[in-house]
C-alpha cells in the first residue's frame, strides 16, 4: 500500500522512452507472458502441439495470409503509380486478421476497421471491390449480397456497439450466427469500446471482439495510450472472458477465435481477444513514421514476420514444399491481377450519383438538388 | 386519414404514443423497443407502459445506461433485419450518441449502395415548459435535420403523434421522433383507433388566415395558436402551419401560404443561431421573396443554454405574447 503522500507509481520511463522501444519492449515482454496463447514460437518451434489446427486449415491460413500480403504489397505499388488512393497498410498483421476472420462462416457478421482488409478478404470480400473502395469508387461500396461484411469503418470504435446489435438480432432470429468486430489498441480507449463490452456481457450477445494491439495509434505507442499493459484483462471488468494471444501466430489466433466463436454460437456469450502484434508499416501510405520511429529499428521484425513463421512450420512439417508454395504464390498473384483488371473496368460515377441511396425514396429536396446537378452538367 | 366519431378515443399524447407502439409490436415481430427504464418501469413518461408485460422482455427491454451503445446497438439490430425503436430518455441526452448518429445512422443505405438500410426509430422527449432540471429541456432537432439520411418528425397533437409514429416505424429509413414534453399530458383529443397513419412530409394547416403565416412545430404549435387567437380578436388573420416533419419538409404548403399572406413569423424553442427556423426562413427567402411584404421574423430561444430557472424559464421559451408581438411587427412593416 502506498501512503497518501507518496506519488502514484508511474509506468517506467513513460515520458522518455522512444515510442518504438516502448512498443517493442511490450511486445517482447508479451512473448514471455505465459498467459498469452502461442502455438508456434517466432523461430517456428511448435510449443503447443496439442492445440495445432488440422493440416488443411494450416495450409488454408497460409494461403489467406499470402493473399492478404500480396494485396498489401501490390497496394503500395499501385498507390505510387496513382492507381490506388490513400490506404492503411496491414503487412505484418496478417496472422491477427486472417486467423481471426477464418473462424467465421459466410453467415456471420464482420465489422472491420480501415486497417482490416486482410480480415475482409479472408471472409470473402472480393479483391476487386476492395481495390475499388481504396480507389474511392462507389463500386467499392457495393457489398456482395452473400456476405455480411460491413464497409471499412473510418470512425474509431463505433462499430463495436453495432456488432452487439447485429449479434443480438441473430439470436432473436434464432440463428447460431455471430458478429465479429475489430478494433486497435488506440480504439480501445474510446467510450464505445467499453460500452459495447458492457452491453454484450449484460445482454449475452453472441459477439467476438478482436482487439488488435499493434503497438501504435498513428504516432502514439500503446504505452502512452494507456497504463494498462494487458488489454485482454479489460474483459474482466465486464464479466466476459478475455484472451491474450500471440497476434503473429496465425495458428494461435485461429485456435482461440474458433473457440470464442463456438462459445458464442452455443449461447455462452461474448469474448474479447487481444491479438498482440505490431504495425510494421506506417499508419497509412501517406504517413511519415520517421517522425516518431526510425526505420532501422524495424530490422528485428523480420524474425517475427507472421507469414514466414507459418511458412517455416509448414515446410518443417512437410505440409508444404518450396515447389507447392511457388504454385500457391503464382495462383495468388494471378487472382490479384484478374481482380485488378475487373476493378479497372468499373466506370467512374456520374455527378448525380452523389445523391443516390440517401433514402428509399428521394425527398422533394433531394429531387430538386438532382435537377440542379443535372442542369449544371448540361452547361 | 380523417377519423369518424365512432372509431376514435380521447387520449393524451403519451397514451397515443403508447397505442402506436402497442400496435407496431402487435403487427410485426421484428419491432423491438429498448432504452433506459422502458421495460419494467414503462419509461419515465410511461410511453412504453405495459408493453413489456404484453410482449415480453425480449421485445421490450431495458439496456445498460449508455446512449452511444443504445443507438449503436440499434444500428446493428436494424442492419440485421429487425425494426429497432430506441428511446433516449431526454433529447438533451442524445449528445453522447452523436458519434453514432452523425457518423452512421444516416449513412448505411448510402455507404452500402442500399445493400443495407436502417429502418430505425429513435424517440426522444424534448423541449421546455415543464420546469425540468438542467439538460432536460433542450431542442436539438436542427442537429439531426442537418444530418443527411435521417428524417425528423415532431408531432403536436395526440392523433398526429400516433399517426406519424406508425409511419415512422414503417418507414424504411431512420427517423428521429421528438416528443414535446409539455404536450405529453396537457392536451387530450380524439385519436383514431387501429392502424392510423399520417404520412411523413405533409404539413398541417392548423388555422386559416390571410394576413400572416406562422410556421412552427411540436411544442410551439399551441403557443402559436394562442397568439393567432389574440390576433384574430384584433382583426388579423393568422395561418398557423404545423410542419410535423422537418425532414422531409413540406415546402409546398409553406410557400402556398406565404404567397397568400406575404408575411411570415417562424417560431421554435431552439437556440437562435443555426436553428431549423433559419432553414425555414432561408427557404422562404429563396423561393418566395417576391411575395414578402415584410422581413421574416424569427421567434426563438436564445444563444444560451436552456435555463432551468422556474421563475424566468418563460423568458427563454417563446410564449404567445412574444409571438403576438412578432405578428404585429410584420403587420406594421
Amino acid at each position: 500500500m502506498t501512503s497518501p503522500k507518496s506519488a502514484p507509481a508511474q509506468p517506467e520511463a513513460s515520458d522518455t522512452a522512444p515510442g518504438y522501444q516502448a512498443a517493442q519492449a511490450a511486445y517482447d515482454a508479451a512473448q514471455h507472458d505465459t498467459h498469452m496463447v502461442q502455438i508456434v514460437a517466432p523461430d517456428g518451434r511448435v510449443v503447443r502441439p496439442d492445440l495445432l489446427p488440422a493440416p488443411e486449415m494450416r495450409l488454408e491460413l497460409y494461403r489467406q495470409m499470402r493473399r492478404a500480403r500480396h494485396f498489401d504489397e501490390r497496394g503500395w505499388v499501385l498507390y505510387r503509380q496513382g492507381r490506388l488512393g490513400v490506404f492503411p497498410p496491414f503487412g505484418g498483421m496478417e496472422a491477427s486478421q486472417v486467423g481471426t476472420a477464418a473462424a467465421l462462416t459466410k453467415d456471420d457478421w464482420l465489422f472491420p476497421t480501415y486497417r482490416d482488409t486482410g480480415a475482409a478478404l479472408t471472409l470473402g470480400l472480393p479483391i476487386a471491390r476492395t481495390l475499388a473502395y481504396w480507389r474511392t469508387s462507389p463500386h467499392g461500396w457495393h457489398m456482395p449480397a452473400d456476405l455480411k461484411v460491413l464497409p471499412f469503418y473510418i470512425p474509431i470504435a463505433t462499430q463495436y456497439p453495432q456488432a452487439v446489435g447485429a449479434a443480438l438480432a441473430e439470436r432473436r432470429k434464432g440463428t447460431r450466427n455471430v458478429a465479429m468486430a475489430f478494433i486497435g489498441d488506440g480504439g480501445s480507449s474510446e467510450g464505445d469500446f467499453h460500452e459495447a463490452l458492457n452491453f454484450a456481457g449484460a445482454l449475452n450477445a453472441p459477439c467476438v471482439f478482436i482487439l488488435q494491439n499493434n503497438g501504435w495509434a498513428i504516432s502514439v505507442p500503446t504505452r502512452t495510450q494507456t497504463r494498462a499493459t494487458d488489454l485482454s484483462r479489460r474483459a474482466e471488468g465486464y464479466g466476459i472472458p478475455g484472451v491474450r494471444v500471440d497476434g503473429n501466430d496465425a495458428l494461435a489466433t485461429y485456435h482461440v477465435t474458433a473457440q470464442a466463436v463456438e462459445r458464442a454460437r452455443n449461447g455462452e456469450g461474448p469474448t474479447l481477444i487481444e491479438t498482440v502484434t505490431y504495425r510494421v508499416k506506417p499508419h497509412t501510405v501517406a504517413d511519415d513514421p520517421s517522425r516518431y520511429r526510425s526505420e532501422a529499428e524495424l530490422e528485428g521484425w523480420d524474425a517475427k514476420d507472421p507469414v514466414l513463421r507459418l511458412r517455416t512450420h509448414l515446410l518443417a512439417e512437410g505440409l508444404m514444399t518450396e515447389a507447392s508454395e511457388a504454385e500457391l504464390l503464382a495462383e495468388v498473384a494471378a487472382e490479384f491481377e484478374a481482380a485488378l483488371q475487373e476493378a479497372d473496368s468499373y466506370p467512374d460515377p456520374t455527378p448525380a450519383e452523389i445523391l443516390d441511396h440517401v433514402f428509399a425514396e428521394p425527398t422533394p429536396q433531394l429531387k430538386k438538388q438532382r435537377e440542379q446537378i443535372l442542369a449544371e452538367e448540361q452547361q | 386519414m380523417t377519423a369518424t366519431a365512432t372509431n376514435t378515443k380521447t387520449m393524451t399524447m403519451v397514451a397515443a404514443i403508447n397505442d402506436a407502439l402497442d400496435l407496431a409490436l402487435g403487427a410485426d415481430s421484428a419491432v423491438h423497443i429498448f432504452g433506459e427504464d422502458v421495460g419494467v418501469m414503462g419509461g419515465v413518461f410511461r410511453a412504453t407502459d405495459g408493453l413489456q408485460a404484453k410482449y415480453g422482455a425480449e421485445r421490450v427491454f431495458d439496456t445498460p445506461l449508455a446512449e452511444a451503445a443504445i443507438v449503436g446497438m440499434g444500428i446493428g439490430m436494424g442492419l440485421a433485419g429487425l425494426k429497432p425503436i430506441a428511446e433516449i430518455q431526454f433529447a438533451g441526452f442524445l449528445y453522447p450518441a452523436l458519434d453514432q448518429i452523425l457518423s452512421h445512422v444516416g449513412r448505411y443505405r448510402h455507404r452500402t449502395r442500399s445493400r443495407y438500410h436502417l429502418p430505425m426509430v429513435i424517440r426522444a422527449p424534448y423541449g421546455g415548459g415543464v420546469h425540468t432540471p438542467e439538460q432536460h429541456a433542450d431542442s436539438p432537432e436542427a442537429i439531426l435535420a442537418h444530418t443527411p439520411g435521417v428524417k425528423v418528425v415532431i408531432p403536436s397533437t395526440p392523433a398526429d403523434a400516433k399517426g406519424l409514429l406508425l409511419s415512422a416505424i414503417n418507414d424504411p429509413d431512420p427517423v428521429f421522433f421528438f416528443e414535446a414534453i409539455k404536450l405529453y399530458r396537457s392536451v387530450k383529443a380524439e385519436v383514431p383507433l387501429g392502424d392510423y397513419r399520417v404520412p411523413l412530409g405533409k404539413a398541417r394547416v392548423v388555422t386559416q388566415g390571410d394576413d400572416v403565416t406562422v410556421v412552427c412545430y411540436g411544442g410551439m404549435v399551441e403557443v402559436a395558436q394562442k397568439a393567432a387567437e389574440a390576433a384574430r380578436t384584433a382583426g388579423i388573420g393568422v395561418e398557423v402551419i404545423d410542419l410535423r416533419t422537418l425532414v422531409p419538409m413540406d415546402t409546398e404548403t409553406v410557400l402556398a401560404s406565404v404567397a397568400k399572406t406575404g408575411r411570415v413569423v417562424v417560431v421554435t424553442e431552439a437556440p437562435r443561431t443555426g436553428g431549423f427556423h433559419s432553414e425555414i426562413s432561408a427557404t422562404i427567402a429563396e423561393e418566395a421573396i417576391e411575395y414578402l411584404r415584410a422581413p421574416i421574423v424569427r421567434v426563438t430561444g436564445f444563444d444560451a443554454p436552456y435555463p432551468p430557472f422556474t421563475a424566468i424559464e418563460d423568458v427563454y421559451r417563446p410564449n404567445p405574447v412574444r409571438v403576438a408581438k412578432a405578428i404585429k411587427q410584420v403587420m406594421a412593416y
